[in-house]
């Protein structure tokens, strides 16, 4: 197990270090820099002094190798957009609230998604069941901004109940420090289309769980119900959709640029297009380590949570 | 006790003889009109189509048409801008059914790169496998890595926007799906009795890719096609919400629906609109996806 673990850490730097090497040559080799002039046009000088101060200067190589040991060090530079900020404090700044939605959307999305999912397995062909297919269509058919504009329209603006969109700061919140009304719309529209697709997998692994011998056996030693569909149904469904639904989760956590537009929230999401519109390299960077770091984070913790649910399942090792 | 009537074997064989021929595509249409989702998907496709063919007819005005004396008309007020005007004061009906257009041009011009780009390679890699098969599977995989939006954000940054443009961005990520689909096909079928038949008798290469291949690769390829479509037009309204899409003058539902956050809180039309179309459109396209899936395939249970 430990050794597993090294190993996949091992890997997971390894893939850091592959995709910082192509971030930095494709942001490298694309025309324009950060600091070309549009019609006021800079002195000679002062342009080189701007270059020589963010070290653009130098060899591209030279360039990366600075990049990578203030990188390890947890320097990650200036972002070019905002210098009066670090890297590190505006992503910090702004993936707090970024992942703060995301994950009030994920146990959104899994606790009613594992629900419904159950429910529909459980009365097939119910209206239950008809109604689960429907939403789950409507949430990985539609763009989620359609759907934010649906409830923008119905609740802000129809029934007035609900803020339209912003972010307030806590002590302006409905329950100050709990909960806020500016959280509701947001997550609810984030969370339609992963909750669509975790109900359709529960369903389905439920399904296949559901005809299996253990059931049947279940049943005849006459146990509730209940206790089949948690104990025994749920336990064993839950393998394939780990696996499944797992990466989705590191999808969620960094946002969506879109629901952050609709509902105007100061979250990271803008910063991923408008740091390759201006040529931010740093942040550009810093971006891209943090959502590949997230992917193998993900997918080690998916492994883990195999090991948990599956005693059959043995990591690295052998099989005896 | 009663006796069943012996039919006569060969007046039985002479009248299978003479009905029609059973074969894969009759079938198939069968099962999809009788698949009464996949027929309401195909209805409202049907007139997604015909707005977006027949837009310069069917649009009272020129999507480009402005008139600054009527900005952000409401609907059913004024009987010449019956759904009401946008921004800069331009027919709202036309710019909605003009946006048909933009949407299906790009659907259909990714998915005609997506498979020209996607299906000789991935007929290239699993028809003939090795150092191939090598390459082209690397390049699929480093293309996976990176997301495809933050993808199609990066080229759009480089090259600009505009419809031509969005068009290419989007073919160069769709073909992925494609290639490895191909792929797969080419793959188990080239291992067929059929294909070593061929190749006995002395099939050329390209006979035999083109020929007796393909063909059979052709059912999962056409679902490919039908959920493509839509994907594309997604994308498209993706990019163009975020400003990086189609450029003005020309409409699109998705740059509607971004203009329109800076007005819905009193124009709720110039947003709601363009959403029930982009919505009717997905689910359409969607239901006619799932109906061709079921129809060609009705073992496949997904």
């Amino acid at each position: 197990m430990a050794r597993y673990l090294l190993g996949r850490a091992l890997s997971l730097i390894f893939v850091l270090f592959v995709v910082s090497v192509i971030t930095f040559a494709l942001m490298h080799t694309v025309p324009g820099g950060p600091f070309d002039e549009g019609k006021q046009r800079l002195p000679e000088a002062a342009k080189a002094n701007i270059m020589r101060k963010y070290g653009l200067d130098q060899p591209i190589w030279k360039q990366y190798l600075n990049y990578m040991w203030n990188a390890l060090h947890f320097d990650f530079g200036i972002p070019y957009q905002v210098p009066t900020e670090t890297v590190a404090s505006l992503i910090a700044k702004t993936w707090a609230i970024t992942f703060q939605v995301g994950l009030m959307t994920v146990t959104l999305a899994f606790s009613l998604g594992i629900t419904f999912g159950m429910v529909a397995a459980y009365r097939r062909g119910s209206w239950v069941d008809t109604g689960v297919t429907f939403f789950a269509t409507l949430g990985t058919t539609l763009p989620n901004f359609v759907i934010a504009l649906w409830l923008i329209l119905g609740f802000a603006y129809g029934l007035k109940l609900l803020p339209s969109g912003g972010w307030s700061e806590p002590e302006n919140w409905l329950i100050p420090g709990v909960f806020s009304k500016d959280w509701i719309l947001p997550v609810l529209a984030y969370a339609l289309a992963p909750m669509a697709l975790v109900a359709r997998y529960t369903r389905a692994s439920m399904v296949d769980a559901l005809q299996s011998d253990y059931v049947r056996t279940a049943r005849a030693k006459g146990l509730r119900d209940r206790t089949i569909m948690v104990r025994h149904v749920l336990k064993n469904a839950a393998i394939p959709m780990v696996t499944a639904l797992g990466p989705i989760i590191p999808d969620l956590i960094t946002g969506s640029i879109f629901i952050e537009a609709m509902f105007r929230i100061p979250g990271l999401g803008k910063y991923f297009v408008t740091s390759t519109f201006n040529r931010d390299y740093p942040m550009i960077m810093a971006l891209m380590l943090l959502i590949a770091m997230l992917w193998g984070i993900t997918y080690i913790l998916t492994d883990l949570a195999y090991v948990a649910l599956d005693p059959r399942v043995r990591l690295g090792g052998k099989m005896r | 006790m009663t006796t069943t009537p012996i039919l006569d074997p060969e007046a039985a064989a002479a009248e299978r003889l003479l009905r029609k021929p059973r074969t894969l595509w009759s079938d198939a249409l069968r099962r999809f009109v009788h698949n009464r989702l996949a027929m309401g998907g195909l209805v409202l496709v049907l007139f997604f189509i015909i707005l977006a063919i027949f837009a310069d007819l069917l649009a009272p005005y020129r999507y480009d048409k402005a008139d600054f004396s009527k900005v952000l008309q409401f609907p059913f007020v004024d009987p010449q801008h019956p759904l009401g005007t946008d921004e800069v004061g331009r027919d709202f009906l036309s710019r909605l059914i003009y946006g048909a257009r933009t949407s299906l041009t790009v659907g259909l011009a990714v998915q005609l790169i997506a498979f020209s780009i996607g299906i000789p390679l991935g007929a290239a890699a699993g028809y003939r496998g090795g150092a191939v098969d090598f390459v082209i599977t690397r390049i699929i995989d480093v293309m996976t890595a990176f997301p495809g939006l933050l993808f199609a954000i990066f080229l759009i940054t480089v090259w600009g926007g505009g419809l031509e443009k969005v068009i290419v961005v989007l073919g160069m990520t769709s073909w992925i799906g494609v290639t490895r689909l191909t792929r797969a096909q080419f793959l188990t079928l080239r291992e067929k009795e059929f294909v070593g038949a061929a190749r006995a008798i002395g099939a050329t290469e390209g006979r035999i890719i083109f020929r007796h291949i393909l063909p059979n690769a052709l059912t999962p390829l056409l679902v490919a096609l039908s959920f493509g479509i839509p994907a594309a037009i997604f994308a498209e309204a993706s990019l163009s919400f975020l400003g990086i899409g189609v450029n003005d003058p020309l409409p699109s539902w998705g740059k509607m629906v971004g203009v329109s956050s800076a007005y819905i809180r009193v124009y709720w039309h110039v947003g709601l609109f363009p959403t029930i179309l982009i919505a009717l459109t997905m689910l359409g396209f969607s239901f006619v996806g799932d109906g061709v899936r079921d129809a060609l395939d009705p073992q496949l249970n997904l």
